[in-house]
């Protein structure tokens, strides 16, 4: 399927729209639900981190550095992308999948248009972008969350949380988190437009479609991201 | 013109298309009638090249039409207009967008251009103030009168409808009926209807071709269809009395005449 894609656009102008739309439905789409998500995330790994510290040895400021490294290491990139799944992934195998069903396809084939360059190739570029910033954007709001969660109940103060922040700092967990980010956007949006592209039958095998969609996402994002750790650190 | 071949189609053990050989005509409007399940819209599709004919020959012109290449095959299909029998329109795109599609995509218009080309159409095809409608805002017909729309937009050289008035009243039948019998002498369209509505084929069946059970049954004109002898045809074409009527009528003028 990958192979067919690319092909010169017909018309690169209405290619660039239905990019920046896909852009557009994939970033608002999915916002809302990274940035609870991700300072919820944050805040509970703060609570759970501090109770399992009880000894008197390890200083405060750790669990930011705790909260730091595995925001950037797998809260933000894995866990967010296995909820993009569903919510990205779903919603580009039922549209596409609602597509074929109704002959939407079928009616772009007609006119002469190469269907996978343009209707699966501008969501994966899409994706491939979008993702990452959410999950950037994803990577803040978890450590803010932490922060909220620490000095509201007076886990840690300001300065200890803001020291454990800096302390050793790895530049190279920051940039991995973002790598994992992008495959796993890779596998999100080309794992539900194979499934929802390739949609034989009616209704319900839209539905079907979409659920094996995630399914199979999330399966190799999990696989990808023991992959990546292997290969990376 | 398009030169069709002893085709044949399978589907699993079941054979749909059966042998079938016609030539559709250019500057005429062309039938294919039968009762539903008799493999209209297969045939339709193994033409466009939708579905693949497991058998036979299919011809646009001079060129072979199955073994063209893809890119030759794009280019061709850049001429045809298709009205499918579900409509096909694009949900997330008003009727304005829907019909101005095609233009987007293959000309340079300017938006004004492009727009007074999409009022023109939806003039033609008798539905206005539905612009910035959703398809899902749409009766079953208006759906079809989009989907005519946007096939003719173009002016394509091979049309192909199918069943484009089922689901119209009898008046608006009468105006696509009309309009596509216009546009098809105008440009001299190659135009292919599936159809089995009665008014069409005796208004503007230039070319018939009769599928009974996938296979070719008859083909001739209306104004053939009176005189054959075929039981099939005149049971399927003249499946009432009044109908039958009808036929005894203009058999008996046609006589004295
Ligand atoms: N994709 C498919 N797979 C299996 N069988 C099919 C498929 N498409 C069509 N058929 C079968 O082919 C036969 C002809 O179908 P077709 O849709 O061509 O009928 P039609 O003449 O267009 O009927 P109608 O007037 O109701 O639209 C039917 O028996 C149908 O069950
Ligand atoms: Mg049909």
């Amino acid at each position: 399927m990958l192979g067919g894609m690319f092909t010169k656009p017909e018309n690169a102008r209405v290619y660039w729209k239905e990019f920046i739309h896909q852009c557009y439905e994939i970033g608002i789409g999915s916002a809302g639900i990274v940035v609870i998500i991700s300072l919820f995330l944050g805040a509970v790994t703060t609570v759970q981190t501090a109770y399992q510290l009880i000894s008197p040895l390890v200083q405060k400021y750790v669990i930011a550095q705790i909260i730091r490294d595995s925001t950037f290491l797998e809260l933000s990139p894995t866990v967010v992308c296995i909820v993009l799944a569903g919510v990205i992934g779903s919603k580009i195998a039922s549209e596409l999948g609602n597509m074929r069903v109704s002959e939407q396809i079928d009616a772009l084939e007609i006119m002469g248009i190469n269907t996978k360059t343009y209707l699966i190739l501008p969501k994966i570029v899409a994706s491939i972008i979008v993702v990452p910033c959410l999950i950037t954007i994803s990577m803040f709001l978890s450590i803010w969350g932490g922060y909220l969660a620490g000095t509201l109940t007076g886990i840690l103060s300001e300065q200890q949380f803001t020291q454990g922040l800096l302390t050793d700092f790895i530049t190279f967990n920051l940039v991995f988190g973002l790598i994992k980010s992008f495959t796993f956007a890779f596998i999100i949006s080309s794992v539900s437009a194979y499934f929802g592209y390739n949609v034989k039958g009616g209704a319900l095998e839209i539905g079907r479609s979409s659920t094996t969609s995630v399914v199979v996402s999330c399966i190799l994002i999990l696989c990808a991201d023991y992959g990546l750790a292997a290969l990376l650190l | 013109m398009i030169e069709i071949k002893n085709i044949k189609k399978t589907f699993g053990t079941k054979t749909v298309i059966e042998d079938v050989s016609t030539i559709m005509h250019a500057g005429k409007v062309n039938l294919i009638i039968g009762a539903s399940g008799s493999g209209k819209t297969v045939m339709m599709k193994c033409i466009v090249g939708l579905v693949k004919p497991d058998l036979g020959q299919i011809k646009y012109e001079d060129a072979d039409f199955l073994n063209m290449e893809e890119k030759e095959k794009k280019e061709l299909r850049t001429q045809i207009g298709m009205l499918f029998q579900g409509s096909a329109l694009f949900d997330s795109l008003t009727v304005e967008n829907n019909v101005m599609f095609p233009l987007d995509m293959f000309t340079t218009k300017t938006l004004a251009e492009k727009r007074q080309r999409v009022n023109e159409v939806l003039d033609r095809v008798n539905l206005k103030d539905a612009n910035k409608k959703y398809p899902a805002e749409l009766s079953g017909g208006m759906k079809k009168r989009v989907a005519l729309a946007r096939a003719i937009v173009l002016n394509p050289k091979y049309l192909f409808c199918d069943e484009p008035n089922s689901g119209l009243d009898p008046q608006t039948s009468l105006v696509i009926d009309k309009l596509i019998m216009e546009i098809t002498a105008e440009f001299k369209m190659t135009t292919i209807i599936n159809t089995h509505d009665m008014n069409t084929v005796m208004e503007s069946g230039d070319h018939i071709v009769f599928l009974h059970q996938g296979r070719k049954q008859w083909e001739g004109s209306k104004d053939d269809i009176i005189f054959s002898k075929d039981t099939y045809l005149n049971n399927f074409i003249f499946a009432s009395e009044f109908l039958q009527d009808a036929k005894n009528k203009r058999m008996q003028d046609a006589k004295h005449a």
